[in-house]
């Protein structure tokens, strides 16, 4: 038999000059097709005698599996070269911005009350609130504010309109009638803080005509003076996140605390003022049914915008109300 | 209240210096408000004499001058106009400090100069000055300047709190000063004056109850005319008073110092006795400050035989005003009541330093030793001849006693404070108290108008032991949960579902445009403020929309080209006892769909963007029903519902009030209660069913006015069993659609619970649906 051994280069040949699957199933049918060279010499070895027969047919067995190697290795280095081809074809750029979505955030006003919000929760403050247009009972004569306080005239206190000389609905000064309203509903003890909007007739770079409070009210049998002072500084200290801040107070007045007081907050190596506060008065406790010889209360009020300016840095008031997007996205988080 | 801190000093002075003092004063509860210099630092000044002034040989506007500083004579060349032979004017000497000056020996145009003769410009205590500071004929020649004008020195502003009337004078700081420091009270006695002229006038007092004390005297032979003391100048100067006329200056000197308001009457112009009653009504009077008031029945005050002759404790009258004429005045001092007081200046208009100290109480004890020291003024400056005083007294008010617990005072405070240490205090304001077994019994002194309960002391006690020497102590609490309601959404997480979906939170006035309410709400009658900031702010909002597209417009105007804005606040409107306030989420959408990207086609926001914003803050599936809003596109807006109940509105901005707004492209806007979307449910656990749903795909046409919201509600209530949802998920127009219908395609899905379904089922499940839709909506199977 005619030896074979040089198929095998040959079809080395035949396959590398493939570069792609159909072509190389092509030049494969030369050596293993039906007719195929190998498959001939195979058909082949019916006509040798039993003693040639396997030697011959080792030697083809040899050929074919030696063509066979050739074609699956061409085989897979054309599936390599093609995958890798698709590969390159499907590569991006990383770099690319992400496909975007509107990024929204919350006003700093927001995002101060829930961080107020969320400290006074942790030691059992619940959130209370109540109206806007309060009537004059209850921004004032509830909370001790006799009949001729200056506070009640109209260049400081808005009033609404009712088509009368009376003057009986208010926009709330301060959210101290929420104190009121929650004292009138629920039994000692009592612990609230009453965020909100407030209104005074004021408007200039530091004062805004509306403008945010928070209240806090807790109303039980032991409370005192000296643990007003505690939980004001307890969250002042956990609101700015510094440890060193202390509270100075500062003896005034409010007819509807006693004793009442400023607090101050220690501040860049000074004192900043920071809200009022006292021992809720005898009287307001009297006018929600509370039994004063049995508990007793204190009361703060804070400004938002205040503790926002403070803890973000903001330097102008009008910018809480402007609602300016280059202002307001600063505070995305 | 402002006052002169040497003033202060020559009634107490504690070893503080001028900073502490204030602190002190800060930290006892009269807050100083400011603290300013009388003038600023300056050294090396002292009173001199010119002896002579000769023209400078080589200058026209300079003189030199022979100017006597002590046992020195200097040359000085000066340029005041007014530098003279004989007059008294500061000099600074050679090594002086002035403000921003240091005085060297010099040559003036070729004349040496010693020195330089001082304007109250130039020593930094006035603003401007035209020539030297003239020093009067006495002032000692060589002392120091500072010591002659009392330089070292300072105006207090103190602002007081309403409660603390006491502390409207000299005298009642310098008691609250010993109180909070022990240092003695230093202020002068105060003698009867000496009766030496018969003339008196009667006095009738028909308003006993609000003038219970009214004293009063004639004094004749005064010389109205006589120039007040420097000294008093000073104090009046320094405490914020201009210098008037001598018998004025009195009466206002003896009220910064006694808290005492006075009033002096010119005798000669009174007739008859003098009446303290209430006003008859449509009497007037014309005032000190030339305006003439119409007095109402309530109105208190002094009048004569003919009429009205001053506003009780407020202002006089200008007729019986005191003038450069004057020869005997009537001096009043008296105790007006503060109920009666009260707010009376203010309905008038008229807020003055009388009235301000009767409105919050006049010390009753001191009415007649005002007067006394006022006399001892009037005689010692005008001269003249003191009569004797007349006196109505009715009842004065009576200081309950007051109960102060020891224990009780310890456990508000949450501070110990020893027994004798609180009667020292006591002691130390100027109460009386007796005590037993830790309870005191306490009286108030006639100069305090606030105390009338333990707490009043409580707080007395805890700001002289010093509110800054409590301890901050956290409290200690029963430590029980709170209640945690899992159907309900807090705001804060209301809040965020907008956030995440790309809105910024803004927040704007409740008080708006009424022309926003108008045209937005088709609100004509909006509830309107009495007194508005300004007219644009004038109208309680009844939605938010007006706020937003103001914010809108705001940022658009700095070129911002999209906006997803919201707003969770209160509108209000009006119920049938009062108003109603509702808790309302409003939000904006303009421009955009998406930020301007590469990877996403530009596509304006549509309807149905924010319509995808407003379910994504339910659970609970949203009816959105075609309606008409006046702020709103009539063919783009929809009634949101929650189950039966109107929850609020979305839509596109009408496009008139886009183009009144000047906004070039469409706008978007929803407003809901949002109540509604803070309350969800709890999740209840169904049972999971093992059977695979069936679905089928139904594309139908229908006319293009056919609701699909109708069309899904029309299969849900026909309640068929296996039925589990409809959904549409496509709508096609165009080629192989016939004009004026449309092609709405279903997704049905059915299932079983106990079985899977055959065929047969499902094929009559659709031919139902099918013919449901028919029958109401002409639908045909495409």
């Amino acid at each position: 038999m005619a030896d074979l051994t040089p198929l095998i280069a040959e079809a080395v040949q035949d396959f590398a000059a493939c570069n792609e699957l159909p072509a190389l199933e092509n030049a494969k049918a030369k050596y293993l097709g039906k007719s195929g060279a190998i498959t001939e010499a195979l058909k082949g070895l019916g006509k040798l005698s039993a003693n040639e027969r396997p030697a011959a047919g080792a030697a083809i067995n040899v050929v074919k599996q030696a063509v066979e190697q050739a074609l699956n290795d061409r085989r897979d280095s054309i599936l390599a070269a093609a995958q890798a081809k698709q590969l390159a074809s499907e590569t991006i750029d990383v770099t690319l911005p992400a496909r975007a979505q509107s990024s929204g955030g919350l006003h700093p006003v927001t995002l101060t009350l829930r961080r107020v919000e969320e400290l006074f929760h942790s030691i059992g403050f619940s959130v209370a609130d109540g109206p806007e247009i309060e009537t004059d009972f209850y921004n004032f004569t509830a909370l001790n504010i006799p009949d001729n306080h200056p506070a009640r005239a109209m260049h400081d206190t808005f009033y609404i309109d009712n088509g009368s000389d009376r003057l009986e609905y208010v926009l709330r000064t301060h959210t101290s009638p929420v104190q009121v309203h929650y004292m009138e509903n629920n039994a000692p003890p009592l612990k609230i803080i009453a965020p909100g909007r407030v209104y005074r007739v004021d408007s200039d770079a530091t004062h805004s005509p509306m403008f945010h409070q928070v209240e806090g009210l807790w109303v039980d049998e032991h409370v005192s003076f000296a643990n007003l002072k505690g939980v004001v500084q307890d969250f002042l200290q956990k609101f700015f996140e510094r440890d060193d801040l202390t509270v100075r107070f500062r003896p005034s007045f409010f007819p509807f605390t006693e004793p009442s007081a400023e607090m101050d907050m220690s501040w860049n190596g000074g004192w900043l003022e920071i809200g009022g506060c006292g021992m809720v008065h005898p009287e307001v406790l009297k006018h929600v049914n509370i039994d004063s010889s049995q508990y007793r209360g204190f009361a703060f009020g804070l400004g938002v915008e205040r503790l926002a300016m403070l803890r973000y840095g903001v330097n102008d008031l009008r910018h809480f109300f402007n609602n300016d997007l280059r202002f307001l996205q600063q505070f995305i988080k | 209240m402002q006052f002169s801190e040497q003033w202060l000093r020559s009634m107490v002075n504690p070893s503080l210096d001028s900073e502490q003092l204030g602190h002190a004063l800060t930290m006892a509860g009269l807050e100083v408000e400011e603290m300013t210099a009388v003038a600023p630092a300056f050294s090396g000044v002292v009173v001199a004499e010119i002896l002579s002034a000769e023209k400078h040989p080589d200058a026209d506007r300079l003189q030199v001058c022979a100017v006597k500083v002590g046992a020195e004579v200097l040359q000085i060349v000066c340029g005041a106009p007014n530098a003279r032979a004989g007059l008294k004017a500061p000099c600074a000497l050679v090594g002086a400090s002035l403000p921003g000056i240091a005085i060297k020996q010099a040559k003036v145009r070729g004349v040496e100069s010693f020195g330089m003769m001082c304007s109250a410009k130039e020593l930094g205590i006035a603003t401007e000055a035209s020539g030297l500071l003239e020093l009067p004929a006495d002032a000692p020649v060589g002392q120091d300047i500072r010591t002659y004008l009392a330089l070292d020195d300072h105006t207090y502003t103190l602002k007081l709190t309403p409660n603390r009337a006491d502390c409207l004078s000299i005298v009642g700081v310098a008691r609250d000063v010993v109180a909070m420091t022990g240092a003695p009270m230093t202020a002068p006695a105060i003698q009867p004056a000496a009766v030496t002229s018969g003339l008196s006038r009667t006095v009738q007092v028909d308003a006993s109850s609000a003038c219970p004390a009214y004293y009063g005297r004639v004094i004749e032979g005064v010389n109205a005319q006589v120039v007040t003391p420097d000294w008093m100048q000073q104090r009046l100067a320094r405490s914020g008073l201009r210098s008037i006329s001598a018998l004025v200056d009195i009466t206002n000197y003896v009220l910064l110092e006694q808290g005492q308001p006075l009033h002096a009457f010119d005798h000669a112009l009174i007739h008859g006795e003098i009446q303290v009653r209430f006003a008859q009504a449509g009497e007037s009077l014309t005032l000190l400050n030339d305006s003439t008031v119409t007095l109402k029945a309530d109105d208190l005050v002094i009048a004569d035989a003919q009429g009205p002759l001053a506003l009780a404790g407020i202002m006089g009258g200008s007729p019986s005003a005191v003038s450069d004429t004057t020869a005997t005045i009537f001096l009043e001092s008296a105790f007006f009541t503060p109920d009666v007081m009260a707010g009376k200046a203010r309905r008038l208009g008229l807020s003055t330093d009388s009235s301000y100290r009767f409105e919050r109480g006049v010390d009753f004890g001191n009415t007649l030793h005002a007067l006394e020291r006022a006399t001892a003024l009037v005689l010692e400056i005008c001269g003249g001849q003191a009569g004797p005083v007349t006196q109505v007294l009715a009842t004065l008010p009576v200081r309950q006693q007051v109960r102060l617990r020891h224990a009780y005072l310890c456990s508000v405070l949450g501070i110990d404070i020893a027994l004798a240490q609180v009667g020292r205090l006591l002691t130390q304001l100027g109460f009386a108290y007796t005590e037993q077994q830790g309870v005191f019994q306490v009286s108030a002194p006639s100069f305090r108008f606030d105390i009338a309960r333990e707490e009043d002391l409580i707080e007395e006690i805890a700001r002289l032991h010093g509110y800054d020497h409590l301890p901050a102590l956290t409290p200690v609490a029963m430590q029980g949960m709170l209640p945690a309601p899992e159907a309900r959404v807090s705001k804060h997480a209301l809040r965020d579902a907008l956030v995440h979906q790309g809105y910024q939170e803004v927040v704007t006035y409740s008080f708006v445009d009424a022309e926003w309410e108008r045209t937005l709400y088709g609100n004509s009658q909006p509830i309107a403020l009495k007194n508005p900031i300004a007219s644009n702010l004038s109208v309680m909002r009844s939605g938010l929309w007006g706020g937003l597209l103001d914010a809108l417009d705001y940022n658009l105007k700095r070129q911002q080209s999209r906006a997803l804005l919201f707003e969770l606040g209160a509108r209000f409107g009006r119920s049938a006892d009062g108003f109603v306030e509702t808790l309302t989420l409003a939000g904006l959408a303009y421009g955009s769909a998406q930020p301007e990207q590469w990877g996403a086609p530009a596509r304006a926001v549509d309807f149905y963007d924010v319509k995808a914003h407003v379910e994504a803050l339910f659970t609970q599936p949203l009816r959105f029903v075609a309606a008409q809003h006046p702020a709103l596109h009539p063919g783009q807006s929809a009634r949101i519902y929650q189950q039966e109940q109107a929850i609020g509105w979305l839509g596109k901005l009408h496009p008139q009030w886009q183009q009144h707004y000047g906004l070039t492209e469409a706008c978007f806007l929803f407003e809901l209660d949002a109540e509604a979307a803070l309350s969800t449910h709890v999740p209840a656990y169904a049972e999971v069913s093992k059977f695979l749903p069936v679905r089928r795909d139904l594309a139908v046409l229908v006319d293009q006015q056919v609701s699909a919201q109708a069309m899904m509600d029309e299969v849900l209530a026909a309640n068929i069993g296996q039925l589990q949802s409809v959904k549409l998920f496509d709508v096609y127009q165009g080629k192989g659609v016939p004009e004026n219908k449309k092609s709405l395609a279903f997704l049905v899905l059915m299932q079983d619970t106990c079985k899977t379904m055959v065929d047969e089922e499902v094929d009559a499940i659709v031919a139902r649906i099918l013919q449901l839709w028919a029958e109401k909506f002409a639908a045909t199977l495409r």
